[in-house]
């Protein structure tokens, strides 16, 4: 604790030296700042995210973020929705990793009905999961490269993500919006040899990420670009409410997955946590690569003991949620995705609250981008991981 | 002096001659490039397979490509300063054209062959900063300013390990014309053996890396593309170029990665020449006219095995950040290319 005080005390003294030397000077030459406007459109931003940058030279004096040009309003149509329409809604908040946005509304509505899907459907949900999870960061390893200007890293994630596309797209009929999961279980089985493929591309995607490791991450010039900037201490990364990847690389050892208890099959298999201890840039992204390796691994123990039966609970037709407010969160590709569902025991939620993990995590730029310098920014955005439809909604 | 070129051609006409060998020497290379190794290599090395529709296997996709660049309008930004905004992209261009009339292609197929090659060389390289800093400055744009700012900061800090690298050429020749550092190279001797000439290579292999970096800065071409940057400055100070004057910016580019790679193949590799002790050549006057034809071909060659390096790093780099890029330069290879140089001054006495 006294040595990330510390680390702050130095961080901000050096900076406000530095300021006070350059405001001298500015007042010597009479140079002004400059406002540079990073988005709405702008190629970094991975959709329309503004970032106001103050900036002295290159050196970013303040930075704001600037969020709501994608807002779809999802909460309030929620409440014009029945529980089973939602799913369809909801799958495009993370667009990358839709499935596992779906899940914890379900469990939401679930825990209100109080039933709970058959175990069967538990493991596949917790496989498409995972997939979707795999289908998301393998993008974000791709991107990475794009955003330091490596621009071979990214056809690799995309040609390799695609084999998880078809898997998902092979069990629920949808490539990005699968809009698969019921409440009590699932609309289908798996599909005849999905066991066998998912396994080949499993194998597939451990090499991608040995194949990032060599590449990117092993690249002296990415760690130089990466190592030490945009340092979030952990105490601050507590504090600002980051989840997800973000918090686990500033060495917080909190993963939902692990900590709570979901009827989902996560417990039933054995798998690691990874932490980092210096919060920086490249943290972050090694995190994430080894929780795609690390998800590979969760789908394959769950392939080689799922369980059979049926995979839809007993619900009646029509869906009504008895009265009640149920909270469930669930750790997703970004971070910690939650729902508080409330229920007026109508064919529809009354309200429902939407918790994302990229507008908290992208609550932390202010903080984080003071002092950087331009190219910085790109590379503290892209290893915070956002997505642009999970901070609007 | 052989009497291929040297007919009796009136001088209009061997100016229209070097004009047209001017552009072809400039255009030949950069769409070469641009297809094989932007369209194709970049393509296959990315898992995919590239242009195929237009002509057989993509092949004039250029044209297409061209063609597309022409229809579009000329866009100027209101707030821009219209003339310099317009006149930059050509001094970017002028920098290519200055730059490949001191390159030897053959014994007589040159454009000019004077002393102060090298010399010359180095300095018209600069030109193209100017005409990025117009651009970046002219814009009105806050991207197109930043890019230009930081062009102008890299080039400038570039250029002095380039000229370091080539001085280390320059004492082995004993010459600073680029005719006379082939000919030195392809006429001298290994330790008594010349079956393989003396290509600079060998050399001066710390001279070639360094100059081959530099020459990747300059060019602004991954890892130092910060003045181009797509995902932080959109592109730099082409931001607001379109149509027919962005094209500009895109010849030159990559006109000016063939340039370089032609005169670093004079420089190291020994040129359009083959070494002379294979045909018992002993001086410029021996050498047989039909080098003049095969000296190009020699010359195209080695520049696209250089070119194909700088396009390699291109792709699978990521890039620096300005300061390191600063250090890098500064800290880095100045100090080692002027360890060569004192080294090379000192084997060049002892020898």
């Amino acid at each position: 604790m006294t040595s990330t005080e510390s680390l702050i005390d130095r961080r901000q003294l050096a900076y406000i030296a530095s300021q006070a030397a350059d405001a001298r000077l500015n007042v010597e030459l009479e140079t002004e700042g400059m406002t540079l406007n990073i988005g709405p459109q702008h190629p970094a931003t991975h959709g329309t995210l503004r970032i106001i940058a103050h900036l002295d030279g290159e050196q970013v004096v303040w930075a704001e973020p600037s969020c709501g040009y994608m807002h779809r309003g999802y909460e309030k149509l929620t409440e014009v929705r029945t529980y089973p329409q939602v799913t369809s809604l909801v799958n495009r908040i993370d667009w990358l990793g839709s499935f596992a946005n779906e899940v914890p509304f379900i469990l939401a509505a679930e825990k209100l009905m109080g039933i709970e899907a058959p175990p069967r459907a538990q493991w596949i949900r917790t496989i498409l999961f995972e997939l979707s999870r795999i289908a998301n960061v393998s993008l974000f390893l791709g991107d990475l490269g794009v955003q330091l200007g490596a621009v071979t890293p990214v056809f690799m994630a995309f040609r390799d993500r695609e084999h998880v596309l078809n898997l998902i797209e092979g069990t629920t009929g949808g490539r990005f919006h699968p809009n698969f999961d019921r409440i009590g279980g699932l609309k289908d089985d798996l599909p005849a040899g999905f066991i066998d493929e998912t396994r080949a591309v499993m194998k597939t995607l451990r090499n991608f990420c040995t194949e990032m490791e060599d590449l990117l991450f092993g690249n002296e010039i990415f760690q130089s670009r990466t190592r030490g900037i945009g340092v979030i201490p952990k105490d601050i990364a507590m504090q600002y409410g980051l989840s997800g990847a973000n918090l686990r690389a500033s060495g917080v050892d909190w993963d939902l997955r692990r900590d709570q208890s979901l009827p989902m099959a996560w417990d039933k298999v054995d798998w690691k946590v990874w932490t980092h201890p210096d919060g920086d840039s490249f943290a972050r992204c090694w995190i994430r690569l080894q929780e795609v390796r690390e998800s590979t691994l969760i789908v394959d123990q769950l392939l080689d003991n799922i369980p059979s039966g049926p995979v839809m609970a007993k619900v009646p037709r029509i869906i009504k949620v008895p009265e009640g407010e149920a909270w469930v969160s669930t750790e997703n590709p970004l971070g910690e995705m939650g729902y508080y569902v409330v229920s007026k025991g109508d064919l529809g939620p009354f309200r429902t609250k939407i918790r994302s993990a990229s507008f908290n995590n992208i609550s932390i730029v202010p903080w984080i981008l003071k002092g950087v310098y331009v190219p910085d920014i790109i590379t503290i955005l892209a290893s915070l991981y956002f997505i642009l439809g999970d901070i609007d909604r | 002096m052989n009497a291929l070129l040297a007919a009796d051609l009136p001088y209009w006409a061997q100016s229209l001659l070097r004009v047209l060998g001017g552009v072809v020497a400039v255009l030949l290379p950069a769409g070469t490039i641009v297809y094989l190794f932007l369209f194709k290599m970049m393509s296959f090395m990315q898992s995919r397979l590239g242009p195929m529709e237009a002509g057989p296997y993509g092949s004039m996709q250029l044209f297409a490509e061209v063609g597309k660049w022409l229809q579009k309008e000329d866009i100027t930004p209101a707030r821009a300063d219209r003339v310099i905004f317009k006149i930059a992209p050509l001094v970017v261009l002028a920098s290519t054209f200055l730059l490949v009339a001191v390159v030897p292609f053959g014994p007589d197929a040159w454009f000019t062959n004077f002393e102060a090659g090298v010399f010359y060389m180095l300095a018209v390289s600069s030109v193209s900063v100017l005409g990025i800093l117009m651009a970046g400055w002219s814009s009105a744009n806050k991207y197109s300013l930043l890019g230009g700012l930081r062009a102008a900061g890299q080039l400038i800090a570039y250029e002095l390990p380039m000229v370091l690298a080539v001085i280390g050429v320059i004492i082995q020749a004993g010459t600073m014309n680029l005719q006379g550092i082939v000919l030195a190279q392809n006429g001298g001797e290994i330790f008594g053996w010349n079956g393989l000439g003396n290509p600079y290579i060998l050399t001066q292999f710390t001279g070639f890396i360094i100059f081959m970096i530099a020459v990747q800065a300059e060019l602004t071409q991954t890892p130092f593309d910060m003045p181009i940057a797509e995902s932080e400055l959109v592109s730099g100070y082409m931001t607001e170029y379109s149509g027919f004057r962005f094209l500009t910016f895109f010849i030159a580019e990559f006109a000016t990665a063939g340039v370089f790679s032609l005169i670093a193949s004079v420089l190291f590799l020994g040129g359009w020449g083959v070494p002379f002790a294979w045909f018992d050549w002993n001086s410029i006057d021996d050498v047989s006219d039909w080098m003049n034809v095969v000296g190009p071909l020699i010359m195209f060659t080695k520049m696209m095995g250089l070119a194909f390096v700088i396009m390699w790093v291109r792709f699978s780099y990521p890039r620096f950040r300005e300061d390191q890029l600063q250090r890098f330069a500064w800290k880095v290879l100045i100090p080692v290319s002027l360890v060569n140089i004192m080294i090379t001054a000192i084997l060049k006495v002892a020898f």
